[in-house]
């Protein structure tokens, strides 16, 4: 029991104790409890980031698998589209050349031959030098000719003064003026006066009137085949001695007339003539002078010609107007004409509504 | 009264009746009597001569009437307006040659005024009768009525029309074969009068077989007979293509050329617009030309003459120049440039030096070798002063203007530009800019690009 007492005694010291000692460890139970969790989270967190870690390294590998197929994939695709731009880049190196060739040679052979050009170029200046050359000539031509044709007229010219002056020639006795004795040679006109013919003065001439003679035309122009002179020796009544002929014989062939054949008795125009015979038959039955012109430009300019009824200085005609229904405005009622009710007569309906204004009714 | 006696009046008054016709044509001829003669109603006298009994006496009115015709236009219509035409066309009908020559004569006087007197001319029925004279036997009858149709077509196409509707064409050609000189050189005449208005007309004359004769003419000596048939050539040339065609197949070509050598200058005139006519239409007309040396003659027919003469000649070798590059080529190797440079700086006249800036414009602006030949001439400047200048015309400085650009537009010679740059104005500065720009930028684009970035001096 003394230990119960005691125990007893202990008891509330004992809770105390008993809490105090726990609490105690309650001091560092926390503290442990903090660093048994620090070290657990640590340790979870290690495990976690080692799982995490595990799980990236097994992505990344996954991942690097899929891009590199990705990537293989798009190699292939790039190598496919460079190997193709390669084949069309040499396709097109190859078609520029050979359009480059076609081009050049097709240029060169049939639109522009350079070479051609040049030779056309160098075959014009040569023709230029050539047509140069022979207008040259040709102007050269004509100035000596014009040259030779002033020479000859000064020559014509020269003569023809000598001609006239043909008396000044120096005679023996007396020397001429163009010989004078102070001179130690004659001057050049005596030598051309010692040359010229003189010049004898044209006398006027009788007017010849221009008699046909019968050679001019006849074929048979033997002299004696036909009597020269005009007149036909006369016939005297008296009968000469001799063997001649009756003077009525004679007489009758003197003055025979002329029996024309009928091919020359007839006209040698007859055919002109008959047509113009006929052409002026055919023209009585014309109603009009005028030929039928086919455009209307032939008959541009004709002036037209009104007829007498309209052009006379007196107003036109009234026939027809006046006289069968004439209208004056001034003597109506009211504005209007009468109202046709009936239609009028074929003969009266054209009235006033024609196209001429000749009658001057519209 | 005795026989003679009565015939004695009537002989004194055919005698006065001889002399005042013969008087009045005589003082016709002097102008200054004309005035009087009007005031004194000299026509109205003149008119009932024409219908007088004795041949003498109506020629010699009708040669004072034509006369007095020619000297003013209100004689001429004096003249019409008292009914002598339809008289002299009456007439004419029955007479000999002589009054038919003085009434074509008539004829040829009152038309050559104005339009309305031919039109008057022809109204009167005039056209029949000439054209009934050109088939005359007389040589003289068919010059005169030539002339006078010639004198007609000459103002529109409307007269002419009526000439060749008459049927004159046929006949004037068989005129232009005819011997006498004269006449072939008025027959050649009225059909360039009647070819030069429209190409109806021209196809006409054609038609009638005219250009083979024409082109047999072109040797002749006499130089108005030549002027009158490359005149008559050229009209009809220069229509259309065809036509051109069928004047170049009758082989005018290096026979024309002797033409542009003439010593007259109207006949090198002449010359040189038939060959323009017929470059101008087509390249390979130019081509032909060009193949025949005619590019030469008409060079050295530019440099022969002086003044109005050369401008058919400079605008020729711009039409060859403008239809191919090939073409501006042959006329630069063919020493066309100097020669225009030459006339554009020498020539006075406004129209001309448009006409050579005009040409060297067509020559330079194919490609930079054409506008290098025309720029080392020193054309660009003297081009750039006529454009400044301000007593150029309005026609020149467009025409400079617009040469200049083309000219520019391909020229790369880098001296020729040079002086340019001094004083242009700003629209041709540009273009000279701009080809320095093109000349000078791949040189830099070198330098630049060259190792170390330093320009290189070894270009």
């Amino acid at each position: 029991m003394a230990t119960l007492a005691r125990l007893q005694a202990r008891s509330s010291f004992l809770r105390s104790q008993y809490y105090f000692r726990n609490r105690v460890v309650d001091v560092f139970r926390k503290k442990e409890y903090d660093a048994a969790v620090k070290i657990q989270s640590w340790f979870r967190g290690c495990q976690v980031r080692a799982y995490i870690r595990h799980l990236h390294k097994i992505a990344i590998i996954i991942q690097k698998w899929w891009r590199g197929f990705l990537g293989r994939k798009m190699y292939q695709l790039v190598v496919k589209v460079a190997y193709y731009t390669m084949k069309m880049n040499l396709y097109n190196a190859m078609a520029v050349r050979i359009q480059k060739v076609w081009r050049g040679y097709r240029i060169r052979k049939y639109c522009f031959n350079y070479f051609y050009l040049k030779e056309y170029l160098r075959a014009v200046s040569e023709t230029n030098e050539a047509i140069r050359e022979t207008l040259e000539e040709f102007a050269e031509m004509q100035e000596r000719e014009e040259k030779k044709a002033n020479l000859e007229r000064e020559e014509k010219k020269r003569d023809y003064q000598a001609r006239k002056m043909h008396y000044l020639l120096s005679t023996a006795q007396i020397p001429g003026i163009y010989n004078s004795p102070f001179r130690t040679e004659p001057d050049p006109w005596e030598l051309q006066l010692q040359k010229a013919k003189p010049l004898v003065h044209p006398r006027p001439q009788v007017k010849q009137m221009y008699s046909p003679s019968l050679t001019d035309w006849l074929a048979c122009t033997s002299a004696h085949s036909f009597p020269q002179s005009k007149f036909l020796p006369p016939i005297t009544r008296k009968k000469c001695q001799g063997p001649f002929r009756d003077i009525n014989e004679v007489l009758e062939q003197r003055y025979k007339p002329l029996e024309p054949t009928l091919r020359v008795a007839e006209p040698f125009n007859h055919l002109k003539l008959s047509r113009e015979e006929l052409r002026r038959k055919e023209w009585v039955q014309n109603v009009n002078d005028k030929m039928f012109l086919p455009f209307s430009s032939y008959h541009k300019n004709e002036k037209y010609i009104p007829s007498m009824h309209s052009s006379s200085k007196y107003g036109p005609d009234s026939c027809g107007e006046q006289h069968f229904r004439s209208e004056n405005p001034k003597k109506w009622i009211c504005d209007k004409d009468f109202q046709t009710v009936l239609p009028s007569f074929d003969l009266f309906s054209k009235y006033g509504k024609s196209y001429s204004k000749a009658g001057q009714i519209i | 009264m005795s026989q003679r006696q009565v015939f004695n009046v009537f002989e004194q008054y055919q005698k006065a009746r001889v002399q005042f016709v013969q008087m009045v044509a005589e003082l016709a001829n002097k102008p200054q009597n004309i005035e009087i003669l009007q005031n004194a109603g000299v026509i109205s006298l003149l008119r009932p001569l024409l219908l007088d009994v004795v041949p003498s006496v109506q020629q010699t009115a009708a040669l004072a009437l034509g006369r007095l015709a020619n000297y003013n236009e209100d004689l001429a219509e004096a003249i019409v307006k008292d009914n002598i035409l339809p008289q002299l066309v009456y007439s004419m009908t029955e007479q000999n040659r002589f009054y038919k020559k003085a009434a074509a004569f008539v004829f040829r006087a009152v038309s050559k005024h104005s339009p309305q007197l031919a039109q008057a001319v022809v109204d009167c029925g005039a056209l029949g009768i000439l054209v009934i004279c050109l088939e005359d036997f007389d040589p003289g009858v068919k010059e005169a009525a030539a002339w006078a149709l010639g004198y007609i077509s000459r103002h529109n196409a409307e007269l002419s029309q009526a000439v060749v509707d008459e049927g004159a064409v046929p006949l004037l050609v068989l005129c232009i074969q005819e011997p006498e000189i004269a006449l072939k050189r008025v027959a050649a005449s009225v059909l360039s009068d009647i070819a030069k208005h429209c190409p109806e007309l021209a196809h006409a004359v054609v038609d009638a077989g005219a250009i083979p004769h024409l082109a047999q003419m072109i040797v002749s000596p006499n130089a108005k007979l030549k002027c009158q048939v490359l005149s008559a050539l050229s009209q009809i040339a220069k229509h259309c293509v065809d036509l051109a065609e069928m004047v170049v197949e009758a082989e005018i070509f290096p026979v024309v050329l002797t033409c542009l050598k003439d010593k007259d200058d109207d006949v090198k005139r002449n010359g040189s617009i038939l060959v323009r006519e017929i470059a101008k239409h087509s390249p390979e007309l130019s081509q032909l030309i060009v193949n025949r040396g005619g590019v030469a003659a008409v060079i050295d027919c530019i440099s022969s003459c002086k003044g109005s003469i050369r401008l058919p000649g400079i605008m020729m070798l711009g039409y060859v120049a403008a239809h191919s590059e090939n073409l501006a080529m042959a006329v630069i190797i063919s020493k066309g440039v100097p020669q225009l440079s030459i006339c554009l700086s020498e020539e006075p006249e406004d129209h001309i030096k448009a006409a050579t800036a005009w040409s060297l414009g067509q020559i330079g602006r194919h490609t930079s070798e054409h506008a290098k030949a025309v720029a080392v001439t020193n054309t660009l400047p003297v081009l750039l002063s006529l454009y400044m200048a301000a007593e150029s015309s309005e026609d020149l400085q467009v025409k400079c203007e617009k040469s200049m650009k083309n000219i520019l537009q391909k020229c790369t010679h880098v001296p020729a530009l040079e002086p340019l740059l001094h004083d242009a104005p700003p629209n041709i500065l540009k273009h000279v800019l701009e080809q320095f720009s093109k000349v000078l930028f791949p040189w830099i684009f070198r330098c630049t690009s060259a190792e170390g970035g330093q320009l290189s001096t070894s270009y």
